[in-house]
């Protein structure tokens, strides 16, 4: 990759040239690409880590006594060792379950610790602002065991309103909250939130998904129970994710999944569940991804997460800047004022009143890629009274000239619907 | 590669800046039904009078894309006035135009009835077939199709006695 010392900032025209997708035109020009919040790009050296893993190493893991076996274990158990300190787990080589995404990441905890730990009437809280994934999965719950759900609200300034935090975490089991909205761009401050539920006795579940990706997290300094996040947000491959949980939450809880790999022994009978992490991890699991997303983890690092969002938080500034004085009134940001600690990159808005897809429609032509509709977050939207939104995010290989061209081709979305 | 001109049609750019129909109509004697596009987050909803076998007057309210508006309003705009098998043949034809590339499913999942069978022939579409160019861009098959499935969805139950809507 593109070396770069560790104080100047980013440079997204070199890192391109690492992103075969970006790297280079498509239809005369280079492709804008401004849907990571939805899925990134990946690097050469993510596609080259799985290759090279499947050229050489594969075999199945935690199975065979062969020495191809016993590298690939090997190789495998590193990745996890890898995500987990990522994360600054205090034991990363026990505390990371991989899963295929954020989503089953979250379904584990609502399943294997939901339906062990939780009864009739006991309380979870989410907030308004959850992705379907920090949802979905509670809602099933309730359905099924008749637990409370409560919500922390959005406030005014598209943060969410801690004023009746105390009460409403009060007598809760679990507070599940993301650590970065996919709509807004809100960073959520969750240090008020854990101190309330610990107090509460509840644990909290961050939804880093959106968070992970951009910035350095550290389960440790956040105080955190348990954490979801997904490969493919973070320069990875799709298929894979991970849950990170204290080891003695994961020490009492049940598996999730059955079947081999998660097992001491089977009997006719009955079955002893193996240790953790590998408990929660039945049948063969995703290798190479898991070794794909320990090369993504390895070049997000080389580049730097304080770096990355440093040049998000410029960019995001300028974008909105520029958007502003473009369009003024006709265009409406849903999210807070740039900010750097408490904002990250994801701008979505509304262009008048053109619809989204209408505008993604338009900007698709111009070469440029946004997310338009609801964003898995359909509460999230009836709070600001709207079906969908236009969906601009941003990260390390975007730039100025992407924001440029954004604001540019906006004014032939106004020309043909206006 | 398809281009936007295909698929915004002045025609359609003009039923959209000014739908035709739009509004509502008290109920009863109107029918109410809507329509959803969990995808996008469109939404039709239509106000349907029939009287002896006669789509006497209609109503579209709701919100939603160019293409999802402007065909709503172009079907409201062919079928007001006809009779309720021809405005069935008119869903069958429009649905047949739009299913290129979708497979014809009904709304509970199973093959749907809304086949081409008796089907006009898109020629005698007219104005509607301007959305024909919407086929090459199959993400937005569904926001093209979404008033006519309402219809659709209306007449079975004006037919099957719920006039009002529940
Ligand atoms: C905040 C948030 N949580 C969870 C998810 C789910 O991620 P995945 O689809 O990879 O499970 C997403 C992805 O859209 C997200 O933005």
């Amino acid at each position: 990759m593109a070396s770069m010392t560790t104080t100047e900032p980013l440079d997204p025209a070199k890192l391109r040239a690492d992103f075969p997708l970006l790297d280079g035109t498509r239809c005369g020009r280079p492709l804008v690409y401004l849907d990571s919040a939805a899925s990134a790009q990946r690097p050469r050296a993510v596609l080259e880590a799985m290759d090279e893993y499947y050229a050489t190493t594969h075999a199945n893991v935690h199975r065979g006594v062969y020495r191809l076996a016993e590298e690939a274990t090997r190789r495998f158990e590193e990745a996890r060792a890898r995500v987990g300190r990522l994360v600054n787990a205090p034991e990363p080589g026990r505390e990371i379950v991989f899963t295929k995404n954020a989503t089953e990441a979250i379904n584990l905890v609502a399943y294997a610790w939901g339906r062990h730990e939780l009864r009739r009437g006991d309380v979870v809280v989410l907030t308004e602002i959850e992705h379907h994934a920090n949802l979905v999965p509670w809602l099933m719950l309730a359905e099924e065991r008749g637990i409370e759900l409560r919500y922390l609200p959005l406030g005014a300034d598209f943060r969410l309103d801690l004023g009746e935090l105390e009460r409403t975490v009060d007598g809760a089991r679990l507070v599940g909250v993301t650590l970065a909205s996919n709509v807004l761009g809100t960073v959520v401050d969750v240090a008020p939130i854990v101190q309330a539920a610990h107090r509460a006795g509840a644990l909290v579940l961050g939804d880093g998904a959106q968070l992970v990706p951009h910035r350095p997290v550290d389960v440790q300094a956040l105080g955190i129970d348990l954490l979801a996040f997904t490969g493919h947000k973070m320069l990875g491959p799709t298929g894979i994710g991970a849950l990170w949980a204290r080891a003695d939450l994961l020490e009492a809880m049940p598996p999730f999944l059955g079947g081999g790999e998660m097992i001491r022994d089977v009997r006719l009978d009955g079955f002893t569940p193996t240790d953790i992490p590998w408990r929660f991890e039945a049948g063969t699991p995703p290798i190479a991804e898991a070794i794909g997303l320990a090369a993504a983890i390895d070049y997000l690092e080389q580049v730097g997460l304080e770096r990355i969002h440093q040049h998000e938080a410029r960019l995001t500034a300028y974008a909105v800047e520029r958007l502003e004085e473009r369009y003024g009134d006709d265009l409406r940001i849903f999210g807070p004022r740039p900010d750097p600690e408490w904002r990250g990159g994801v701008i979505s808005f509304a262009f008048g009143d053109i619809h989204p897809h209408d505008v993604a429609q338009v900007l698709d032509e111009h070469g440029i890629c946004v997310r338009a509709g609801h964003h898995c977050a359909k509460p999230l939207m009836r709070c600001l009274g709207v079906g969908a939104t236009t969906r601009a995010s941003l990260y390390l290989y975007n730039d100025e000239h992407d924001v440029d061209r954004l604001v540019d081709a906006l004014e032939s979305v106004r020309d043909l619907f206006v | 590669m398809a281009g936007l001109e295909d698929l915004y049609r002045e025609i359609i750019l003009d039923h959209y800046r000014s739908p035709r129909n739009r509004g509502e109509l008290p109920t009863p004697p109107a029918h109410r039904v809507e329509g959803f596009n969990p995808l996008c987050g469109d939404e039709v909803v239509l106000y349907l009078e029939v009287a002896d076998g006669v789509v006497r007057d209609l109503r579209v309210a709701g919100q939603g894309c160019s293409i999802s508006q402007s065909s709503a309003s172009m079907m409201s705009a062919a079928v007001k006035g006809r009779p309720v098998g021809e405005a069935r043949r008119l869903v069958r034809s429009f649905k047949a135009m739009m299913s290129v590339h979708e497979v014809s499913l009904g709304e509970d999942g199973s093959p749907s009835d809304d086949g081409p069978g008796d089907a006009l022939d898109p020629s005698t579409l007219g104005e509607l077939a301007a959305l024909q160019g919407v086929v090459k861009f199959p993400v937005r098959i569904k926001c093209a199709t979404l008033s006519w499935n309402t219809l659709s969805q209306g007449l079975d139950e004006i037919e099957q006695g719920d006039p009002v809507g529940s």
